[in-house]
Parts: structure tokens; sequence; C-alpha cells
């Protein structure tokens, strides 16, 4: 009989969720081991190369759903590896929003101002880079020139990438080869390690169950490392507290699975699933009307042409960010990359009785494509997405070696998400098409459903046990010692990126995890520095902290 | 032009490349072409290499194909006696059909609410993907090679290394006003 694997705390996710938590919990003391089902590669590893089996399909995965499609990260790091490092805090008036619950959906004990030295905590983990206009691509300067002449603002937005590594090669979602994207590669998951934290790759967490001292057991497949269709006997591990961080197409499914065991879930796990209200446009540019309506030139003579550099979105326009604006009414307008692949199949022509997404005239459209311009709306949506009886492992039913699975997430959106979603198209429209400047296209949401790079709420916090999975500190309701961090954890839609509110959540829920620790006779406290070192964050938090370990 | 093998021509391959073709429509490779309908100028989805994609086993559709051919070409015999067309029997039904045909009724079997929709739609990523980002090869060397979709888009290559650096990014100037309430970091308020 082989002796069962035993730690303090077992984290599943490598991501902001889980490699934050990770790296303060092993700074504080405990015994971290974390499981992640994707590979561990490194900026030698990242290629430049849309190959299926490079490193662009071994980091990510698509997982279509029944109206929704997700992608997100697949391998150490998770997200931050993939992403494209866009690191804005959300607004204040998001906090407040009632979604259709009929009252507030995030905790009393969040807000903007409450967040905020968690967002500094993290700001002090990740250097993010408050970008200027010599940082703007191409891209980004077109977008900021149309929103000028529209009589927009626009802004260039925060990001997570050192500017002097970087090469705008736009190669970002196959993980940065330069490391300029300051990933979690770069920062937390080091220092994690550095404190003793293990982490084990191709390890899929399949279910939970409990043990006979009031902890938990973690079940885990092991992955084939380039065919992931492929599982083995993977084993198990108990640990006092576990924290559950493996994205939030991906966490309520685990939930769900030991749900046979662990005994009822809160209603909301797997419910109020939000795509972050996210919808893409094409615009095609008249090169000609870009030069002489927006007098943009190129060194080289071009005036734009620039699709495929950059380095992901670099300007957004914030002007729809208004608190005093209705709810499904406010929203934001990000220019962005998506590289081919995924990201011209469901670009639509304009005006055709024929097929939109294919055929003669969406060649004609690809021709183009180098004059393209992708703006990527955040609206708020109304956390409509549900999530049907799990696989039999895994979050998918995996159809390609790598990357592509069919999931059980079924979105229908309603009125005031698909209203929202026409008033940002109308927008889009308005600025680009004016004075001919291009021709503007919304993506279908026919092919694949709609689609999200930003997956939430699948398992979300607040106030009320009948629409949160999760109390104000990421606990489990009935389910003591479990915690979840990731973007499953965020109430809803944010009209931003999320990436930053997912890691100040972590970084918030750190201090009650260190006291459920505590209580299970682990030896470990709160209050590490940020991994470089830098205390300023710990600092500015010391407040809040005592409220989020009271018993 | 080469003569084309008993291989190339077996029902499965000809009816998977006239899809193919209907996704990104190609010139056709020959006169005799019946697959390649000829629809639009340049290299299409089948030049660009969608059988090879297909035919990898790293899609995760190779295994189906068999049964995808079969029954894209029941659908294309049930469509034609719907629409009264006289099929020419010496190729596969779904070939025998005018492209605007072949293109009806892709449009139909990757509708919202269509049962099958999920098979098709995969088999139309793959041969969006065979043009658009050449799956099957590795990048440089496609676009070193004259890969169709990756020249038409005009892909630019990479460096001697394999990568791509650009070193010229930047308009470099103001081009907006921001937003008046930005938090010092550069956040909305």
């Amino acid at each position: 009989m082989t002796s069962t694997e035993r730690t303090d705390v077992l984290v599943v996710g490598s991501g902001f969720g889980g490699a934050i938590t990770a790296y303060h919990l092993a700074a504080g003391g405990a015994k971290v081991v974390i499981l992640e089902r994707g590979p561990w590669l490194a900026a030698k590893d990242f290629e430049h190369d849309f190959m299926l089996g490079s490193s662009y399909t071994r980091i990510f995965d698509f997982v279509v759903g029944d109206g929704m499609s997700i992608l997100g990260g697949n391998c150490v790091g998770g997200g931050s590896v993939v992403y494209f490092a866009a690191m804005p805090r959300a607004p204040r008036f998001v906090f407040e929003r009632h979604g259709s619950i009929g009252r507030r959906m995030w905790p009393a004990s969040v807000s903007r101002d409450t967040l905020d030295p968690w967002y500094d905590r993290v700001a002090e983990a990740i250097p993010i880079t408050k970008q200027d206009w010599n940082d703007v691509t191409y891209a980004g300067g077109l977008w900021a020139a149309a929103c000028d002449h529209a009589g927009r603002t626009a802004n260039p937005v925060p990001a997570a990438i050192d500017r002097g590594s970087c090469t705008n090669c736009n190669w970002m979602m196959a993980g940065c080869r330069f490391d300029a994207k300051q990933s979690l590669l770069l920062n937390y998951l080091p220092a994690a390690l550095a404190h003793g934290a293990e982490i084990r790759p191709l390890h899929e967490v399949q279910r939970i169950t409990r043990t006979q001292d009031g902890g938990y057991r973690v079940h885990y497949d092991l992955i084939d490392g380039e065919d992931y269709r492929i599982r083995s006997a993977g084993g198990t591990i108990d640990a006092k507290v576990v924290v559950l961080a493996a994205g939030a197409g991906a966490t309520p499914v685990i939930l769900q699975r030991s749900e046979a065991d662990l005994g009822t879930m809160p209603h909301a796990v797997g419910r109020y699933f939000s795509g972050n209200g996210e919808r893409l446009n094409t615009a095609v540019l008249n090169e000609d009307r870009v030069r002489e309506v927006l007098g943009l030139s190129r060194d080289d003579g071009l005036a734009y042409a620039a699709n495929q550099i950059g380095k992901g979105p670099c300007v957004a326009n914030w002007d729809r960010l208004d608190g005093s604006l209705p709810e499904y009414t406010r929203y934001s307008l990000e220019q962005l990359y998506f590289p081919p692949g995924l990201g011209t199949i469901l670009a639509q022509v304009a005006d055709t009785g024929g097929p939109t997404w294919f055929g003669a005239r969406k060649k004609e459209m690809l021709k183009r494509w180098q004059s393209w311009l992708i703006i990527f709306q955040m609206i708020e949506d109304d956390n409509e997405g549900v999530f049907g009886p799990p696989p039999a492992a895994g979050n998918a039913d995996r159809v390609s070696q790598q990357m592509l699975g069919l999931g059980r997430l079924r979105y229908d959106p309603h009125e005031t998400t698909l209203r929202a979603w026409a008033m940002a198209d109308a927008e889009c429209k308005d600025i680009l098409e004016r004075d001919g400047l291009a021709e503007v296209t919304a993506w279908t949401n026919d092919v694949v459903g709609a689609y999200t790079v930003h997956p939430l709420s699948s398992c979300r916090i607040g106030d009320d046990p009948g629409t949160s999975a999760l109390d104000d500190r990421n606990e489990l309701r009935g389910h003591p010692g479990i915690f979840v961090t990731d973007g499953s954890a965020v109430p809803g839609a944010l009209t931003v990126n999320p990436a930053m509110t997912i890691a100040a959540l972590a970084e918030r829920a750190v201090p009650g995890i260190v006291r459920a620790a505590q209580e299970r006779g682990v030896d470990v406290t709160y209050g590490a520095p940020a991994p470089s070192g830098a205390t300023s964050g710990r600092r500015g938090v010391a407040d809040l902290v005592p409220s989020l370990m009271r018993k | 032009m080469s003569p084309r093998t008993s291989a190339e021509e077996k029902p499965r391959t000809v009816t998977l490349e006239a899809f193919a073709d209907t996704i990104v429509p190609g010139e056709k490779r020959h006169p005799g072409d019946r697959a390649v309908a000829g629809a639009a100028p340049g290299g299409g989805a089948v030049a660009a290499g969608a059988i090879e994609l297909l035919e990898w086993d790293a899609t995760g559709v190779s295994e189906g194909l068999d049964d995808l051919a079969l029954l894209l070409n029941d659908h294309a015999t049930a469509y034609a006696a719907e629409q009264g067309l006289d099929l020419d029997a010496s190729v596969p039904p779904f070939v025998a059909l005018p492209f605007e045909h072949r293109t009806a009724l892709v449009q139909r079997l990757t509708a919202p609410g269509h049962p099958e929709k999920q098979f098709w739609v995969m088999l139309t990523l793959f041969s969006n993907m065979a043009y658009d980002s050449a799956a099957h090869m590795h990048t440089a060397e496609a676009i070193a090679a004259g890969h169709p979709g990756l020249t038409a888009m005009g892909v630019t290559a990479p460096g001697p290394d394999g990568l791509w650096r650009f070193p010229r990014f930047s308009y470099g100037r103001p081009l907006a006003r921001l937003h008046p309430d930005t938090t010092p970091s550069g956040s909305p308020a």
C-alpha cells in the first residue's frame, strides 16, 4: 500500500488566481503544491509559428460551447502567458452593478476604493507600463486618430510589457519569446518556487473528495505532453486547504464533478457565467482616406497597412465608461490584434446576399488583411452563461491534439446584452466609417456563438447565497477550506480587460486563506512582500487585513 | 501539368477539396479540375493545403473524414433533388454541384440549429486555417515557399532567425485627447 501524498495547500491552476495565492502561502510558511493541466514552457520555447503543435497551440485552449466559445490559457502561468497584458483597473461604477439580481452583485466589502490597495499590491509585483504615445503602435494610433476625428477621447492602455525588450512582433498569444511580457513566469511563480512551492505541469484535476480528518483529497489525471487527448492514471494529494484557480471555464466543472462526494454545491456554481460582454468588429481601412482624413503616414510612406505589427491592444476609447449612464449601456472600445487562425474566420464581409463569413468575397477581404483594424468591445452582459453536466474528464471533450475542444457552456444572450452589442457596433461604425475611412462589420455569432477571451463569474463572490457561490472572502459556501480565486470569482463583466481585477481579488483573498489554513493547523502567516521584496504594497493593505482574517 | 494520380481523385479527396474550395475558393489547378470550381483568382484553401491539414491526425477530424465526405454527398444528393438539379454521375454529388449551390448547401449545414452544424463548422475552421495560417506548415517555411494564403494576405517574412521584429511600429505622436477621468496610473477612474 502506498502512502498518501500530503500537502498543506493544494492549488489548482497556475494563472493569476493560482500563482498569486501560491506565492503568498509558500512565503508565509505553508507547504504548497500547484497542479497545472498544461505544459511548462519558458521564453526559449515560445515560437513564432502557426503550425499545430507549436507553442501557439500548446499553451492555449479554444473551447466551443453552445452560444459561447472560450479562449483561455493552458500552461504554467495560465492566462498571463497567452494574454495581451492589458492591465487597467475596473471603473468605479462596475462595483455598483446590480445585473438582474435586484441588488449589488459585488459584496458590500468590495468597491473600487477598497480594491485599490490590492490593485497597488499587484502593480508592485508585476511591472505595469503606463504607455505613452511613443509606445502606441500604428494600429493603436490609427484607432486614437479615428476616435479624435469623431470627437471622442482615446487612451493608451496600461500594460504589463517591458517597452525596452518588446519587438512589437504581435506573437503574444504564442507566449513572449523576448520576456517583454511580464507574465507570472517572471514574478509570482519564481518567487513561489523560491519559497518551496512545487509546480506540477500536465496534471489535470478532475474532482475533490473529503478526507476523514476534515481535509480534502484532490484527484488528478496525467496529460500527455504532446497529445492532450491522451490521459493516464494520475493520483491523489491530500490537502488541508484547496485553492481552485483553474479558470472560469474549468473551476465550476471540477466542483460539479465533485458534488457527488462533497455534497450539494451552492446554486451559483456553474451559473452566472459572463463573457465580459466581449465582441469583436473588423474594420477594413481605406489607406488613402487614412492619409487624407487623419493625416497619418508611416516612416516608410505607407499610411497604415500595419495589422501585423504591434503588441495587442494599445489604445482604448473609454467615453462610455460613465457611471451616470444606465447599466447595460456602458462599454469600452479597444483596439486589438487577433492573429490568423482564429482571428479571421468570424470576420464578415459587408452588404452581401451570399455568405458573409466564407466564400469569394471573404477571400477578397482577406487580401486586405494588413489594412484590418480589430476593435474589441467590452459591454455589460447579464451573466447569462450556464454550465451543463460535466464531461467525463477535463472541462471539454478534446477534438484536436491541442487547443480545440467541445465544452458544456450554454450562453443565450439576453435582450440587454444584444442591445449593448448593437450600440457598440453602431458606435464603431460611426467612428470608423466617418468620411470613408473604413468599412466595419461585427464578427458573426452564428458560427461558434459569442466569443470571449475573458471568461468570468462562473463561481462568483457575493453577499447573497442564492446568487453567489463564494462568500466575500472567496470561500466556497458550505465547503469550508475550499477557495476559488480565478476569474470565476469576479461577479460580472468589467467593461475593461479583467486580468488586473482578477489578480487584485486573488491578492485580497490571501488573508482569508491564511486564516483558514491556520485554523487547520498549518503554520503559516500573512505578510510577504512583493516577489521583488518591495513592501509598500504590503503597507497599503495593512489596515484591510484584520477584517479579512476575522474568524 | 503533372498527371493526377488515382489516389488524388478518390471520391473522399475530391469531395473534401470541393468543400474547402467553397470556404476559400481558388482558381482551377488544371482545365479538367472538377473539385476546385474556379470561383476566385489565385490559390484558395485547396492550393493552401486544406487536405493535408484535414488529414493530419493532430486536428482530430482526420478519422471522421470518410463519414463526413459520405454525409456531404448525401446532403448534396438530397439538395439537388430538392432544387431539381441533374448531377453529373461521374463525380461525387457535392463535386457535381455548381459553386453557388455548393455555397448554399454549406450555408445550410453551418447555420444555427442544424443538427450536424458542429461537424461542418470544424471542417470549415480547418479549411480556412489552411489558407489564413498554414497550420500544417512552419509559418516561416510556408511564407518562403509562397504559400497562397499567407502571400495573398501580405504576411511579411521573419528575420533570419525565424522571429518577427518591427523596430518601426509607432506614429510617435499624440493622436487624441485623453479621457478627463484617467487616474495617474493610466486607468479609468
